[in-house]
């Protein structure tokens, strides 16, 4: 029973930290069709930022913010300077599709570099404003802390708070038929590259609260984020890489699965677990669970 | 105002598929254009709209300059497109589709009142408001998209082939549909179309388009009573 209870609210926790890093690549992949390798390195220059916040106020809830308004910064300068006029450039040909996923790979290399030289590779410590350590309940400690609980409120709240905005907003509106179809939207009047824009400022808030939200209670480095890029993806792809829901739901599908085999198999499985979940759902919906409905064009 | 195209050419790369176009259309005047595959109706229909770029000329409604800018910016001049192949959003619900030809509107009010006279215009979208764009039949998609556009309050409507796909009932429908806007509103109508017999039937003046030059231009009914006409566009 302890380790039902354990298993379930660990992989709640991971979970919620993979749907959140899943959503800010669906909200790129939607509205722009690229697949941004630069989202962890985005993460992480935002959590720097976030750090330095935390350690002159000492006030983690100032620093969550600041860290969501850099990253939605930092994400909107790679689109407008970056992204934009390299989709106009390369938008015929063998390069077309490859371009924007080697510049994000690009960006991820200047993005570690940089917080390199800035920060140093050495490991900081980001103080958490809640108990890392396990709750105890009677005689029971749990592999399961304040901070999960801190990770697994925020997140529900980041994507009730997206849901509505994209559901019952104008701008949202404008954001889901920009996604969904950019030429149809621009005769409605939507001034689609602005739209776009704004999509990438979403996912780079969104990454950059990951990544403040797990790196309390571990260390932060310039490539401490990389591995949540790959947990990801494979959440995003599993929920079908265009769908929020899907990605909340590839999230938990994969935090689940990982701490219910690390609880009751072992450990030493943690890095094969996402891959053959992935493969699985596959093979079952080639189009991931949310993915492929209707067709797109332009 | 008008609308006046003069020496317009498009080219997609070494091909130009409008070539040295003039012609004016003037206001509340419904205008058909027809011509074959590839005669360049579509294309004049996405250059006017601003999606695509003009190779020379110029063309221009009332004071504003439609070879600048772009298709956002068109709808707020006045200039709404419905391009082809039922252009409706697929994923989002009927009424997603008609608010969001009205999303640029300051006047909320104004866009309540346009949005009510659509919904009388096209009763049956109204009983599907919360429905996917994609659950509708053929004939309701394009009265959707029709309506989007209608959303933005234009003063020239751009048609890109309604008829295509649909069954010759509701190709009638629609026909019909659209030359009861033309009468009701202050709209002026540029429709492209291959049905040639259809849409030269409720239009005022017809455009003949052969390989991006116009071989004639005229009020339909001298069009439609014209030998030559009839036996390259209209089939008898």
């Amino acid at each position: 029973m302890e380790k039902l209870i354990s298993a379930s609210l660990i992989g709640l926790s991971q979970g919620a930290i993979f749907a959140l890093m899943a959503l800010a690549l669906v909200l790129v992949f939607r509205s722009t069709r690229v697949v941004n390798f630069a989202q962890a390195g985005q993460a992480m220059v935002s959590t720097y930022i976030g750090w330095e916040v935390v350690t002159r106020t000492e006030n983690y809830w100032i620093a969550l913010p600041a860290a969501a308004l850099a990253g939605a910064l930092l994400a909107a300068i790679i689109e407008t300077f970056l992204m934009r006029p390299l989709a106009k450039r390369a938008s015929h040909g063998a390069i077309a599709p490859v371009a924007s996923i080697i510049a994000s790979l690009g960006v991820l290399g200047v993005l570690h570099s940089g917080a390199a030289m800035i920060w140093t590779s050495e490991q900081k410590l980001f103080l958490s404003p809640v108990s890392v350590n396990g709750i105890e309940i009677g005689s029971t400690v749990y592999p399961f802390s304040q901070a999960d609980i801190l990770i697994i409120s925020t997140v529900i709240i980041v994507m009730s708070t997206f849901a509505f905005f994209f559901q019952r907003t104008s701008l949202g509106l404008s954001l889901r038929a920009a996604a969904f179809q950019p030429e149809i939207s621009r005769l409605a009047g939507v001034k689609v590259d602005r739209v776009r824009t704004i999509g990438w400022a979403l996912s780079g808030a969104a990454g950059a609260i990951v990544g403040v939200l797990v790196t309390p209670g571990n260390y932060l480095s310039p490539f401490s984020l990389d591995i949540l890029l790959v947990y990801g993806f494979v959440a995003a792809v599993i929920g079908g890489l265009e769908s929020p829901q899907g990605a909340a739901l590839g999230g938990l599908i994969l935090g689940m699965s990982l701490s219910f085999t690390s609880i009751y198999v072992s450990s030493g499985l943690t890095f094969i677990v996402p891959f053959v979940v992935l493969l699985l759902i596959l093979i079952v919906k080639p189009k991931g669970i949310f993915g492929g409905g209707s067709s797109r064009n332009a | 105002m008008s609308l006046i195209v003069r020496n317009l050419s498009v080219d997609h790369g070494a091909i130009r598929a409008i070539n040295n176009l003039s012609f004016i259309v003037e206001k509340r005047r419904l205008t058909a254009v027809i011509g074959a595959n590839g005669a360049g109706k579509s294309t004049l229909l996405r250059t006017l709209s601003g999606l695509i770029p003009a190779s020379e000329g110029k063309a221009s409604w009332g004071e504003h300059n439609l070879l600048k800018g772009k298709a956002e910016q068109h709808v707020r001049n006045g200039v709404s497109h419905v391009s082809e192949g039922k252009s409706v959003i697929p994923e989002l619900t009927v009424e997603e589709n008609l608010d969001l030809g009205a999303l640029w509107r300051r006047n909320k009010k104004e866009a309540d009142v346009t949005k009510k006279y659509v919904l009388e215009l096209f009763p049956r979208l109204g009983e599907r408001l919360k429905q996917r764009g994609d659950t509708l039949s053929g004939g309701e998609r394009q009265m959707l998209a029709i309506a989007r556009a209608l959303m933005s309050k234009p003063q020239l409507l751009l048609l890109d082939e309604p008829s295509l796909g649909l069954a010759p009932l509701v190709i009638e429908q629609i026909f019909q549909t659209i030359r009861d806007i033309a009468n009701s509103s202050d709209l002026t109508v540029l429709l492209v179309e291959q049905n040639a017999m259809g849409a030269l039937k409720i239009a005022d003046i017809g455009v003949v388009l052969n390989l991006g030059n116009i071989v004639a231009i005229g009020p339909s009914a001298d069009l439609i009573a014209d030998p030559a006409i009839r036996a390259a566009y209209l089939g008898y």
